[in-house]
């Protein structure tokens, strides 16, 4: 016996509604998974539809008749509303859809806006990155205490004292680099002055020299847009002071 | 106002939706077509004129609030109310509510029933296949449609084996299938 065969004669009383309740789970779950035997429980279905028509014979009282058209005469059919649409009922619809349109064509533009905005400023930061790792190279040389600092100057002279100030009014940024600096007394430090066309001097910081008589001050708090007349070094209180004290022993007037 | 020409048959589908939009004489009409095969089977389940009548009415109200629930294309609207009748008259036999609702009873069985004489000639076949089966697999047939018994309680009624029965039914309607394949 086929796995179809098995169901056959079950099929045929489903389909005439009289299978016991117990089978019934049982063919209904091999249906739901068997094409052939729903194919055969649709057909045998209409077979036994046959049955209903082999008892045509008696006729129903005309009393049945008319008892059907009066139920139904007290059943009106309701007619079927067609809503009329408003003009507003099809203006609003159409007037969303064109907003949408619009708004999704004016958020495309601003997308490609943005993006086009966030490339260029990805590639101003690449470029600024690339600055400032040169300006970090640049300050490291000047900085670094592996840094060696070398002055040159004629044959056979024996090398003096020097400061080089390089200086941008428009920023109020200095870098100063000092050399063959002889060291200084304990709670004293040397002291570099920006000494503008006009007005008093301006302390722009102290240092000590290293061991090889160098030191060198970057960016000091300093004003901006100052005219500095010249650059001077004195010697001061180890804290600082907020005008010379003593005779400058370096100084050195703008090229 | 147009006057139909009665001779001219109107297609049960056409009736359907005339009696969807409230037509009242196409439901008249449709009574006039199926009432007698609906009364029959009904009467034929219940052995009760009465009981039929009330099934009759339930039958056609129920095509009068639901049309749509005859669909033309899986089926003819005689052999559809024939088998809504059955399960309905069954139901009633057994005094228990409708198990089946009509949306879900498709039959698609040719041919169309409307023509009365079309109806006579279906009629006169399945009345054959009938016949030519033996006593004992037409009333095994005929208990499971129309009293809706299941093969335990016919078996029992009858005495024969539950196999004997399950085998006489499904054998009865494949005989009737061949001889309306004819």
């Amino acid at each position: 016996m086929t796995r179809h065969e098995q169901y056959a004669e079950d099929l045929a009383l489903h389909a005439l509604g009289v299978l016991d309740k117990e089978d019934i789970h049982t063919l209904e779950s091999h249906i739901s998974s068997c094409s052939s035997c729903r194919r055969e429980l649709l057909q045998l279905q209409d077979d036994a539809a046959w049955l209903a028509l082999s008892t045509i014979g008696p006729v129903p009282p005309a009393r049945a008749r008319k008892r059907l058209l009066e139920s139904i005469a007290c059943e009106p059919r309701i007619p079927r509303i067609v809503q009329k649409r408003t003009f507003w009922a099809v203006a609003i619809p159409y007037g969303l859809a064109a907003a949408l349109a619009l708004l999704t064509v004016f958020f495309r533009s601003e997308i490609f806006d943005l993006r086009r905005r966030m490339a260029n400023l990805q590639s101003s930061y690449s470029a600024q990155q690339h600055e400032l790792a040169q300006a970090r190279d640049l300050v490291n040389t000047f900085t670094s205490a592996e840094a060696k600092h070398i002055t040159l100057v004629a044959a056979n002279a024996s090398p003096q004292p020097q400061g080089k100030a390089f200086y941008l009014r428009t920023t109020g940024r200095l870098v100063f680099l000092a050399s063959n600096m002889a060291p200084v007394f304990t709670a004293r430090a040397y002291e570099l002055w920006l000494i503008p066309e006009t007005g008093a001097p301006i302390p722009v910081g102290t240092f000590k020299p290293d061991a090889h008589g160098t030191a060198v001050i970057v960016n000091p708090p300093l004003p901006r847009g100052v005219e500095a007349k010249a650059f001077a070094v004195t010697i001061e209180p180890e804290a600082g002071s907020v005008a010379p004290t003593t005779q400058p022993i370096m100084i050195g007037t703008g090229e | 106002m147009r006057i139909a020409d009665p001779t001219v048959l109107r297609s049960d589908t056409a009736l359907v939706s005339a009696m969807a939009n409230g037509d009242q004489h196409a439901m008249g009409l449709l009574y006039d077509r199926y009432s007698p095969i609906v009364f029959s089977v009904a009467l034929r389940v219940l052995v009760d004129a009465a009981a039929a009548e009330d099934v009759l009415q339930e039958v056609f109200m129920q095509l009068w609030r639901n049309p749509r629930a005859f669909n033309s294309s899986r089926g003819t609207l005689g052999a559809w109310l024939g088998v809504i009748t059955r399960n309905r008259a069954i139901d009633c036999l057994r005094r228990r509510r409708p198990e089946t609702h009509i949306d879900d009873v498709v039959v698609s069985v040719e041919p169309d029933l409307a023509s009365e004489a079309e109806r006579a000639r279906t009629v006169a076949k399945i009345r054959t296949a009938l016949d030519s089966m033996s006593v004992g697999q037409r009333i095994a047939l005929e208990m499971a449609y129309f009293e809706g018994l299941t093969h335990s309680e016919i078996a029992s009624k009858t005495g024969e084996p539950l196999g004997t029965i399950k085998t006489r039914i499904r054998a009865g309607l494949l005989a009737l299938r061949g001889t309306l394949a004819q």
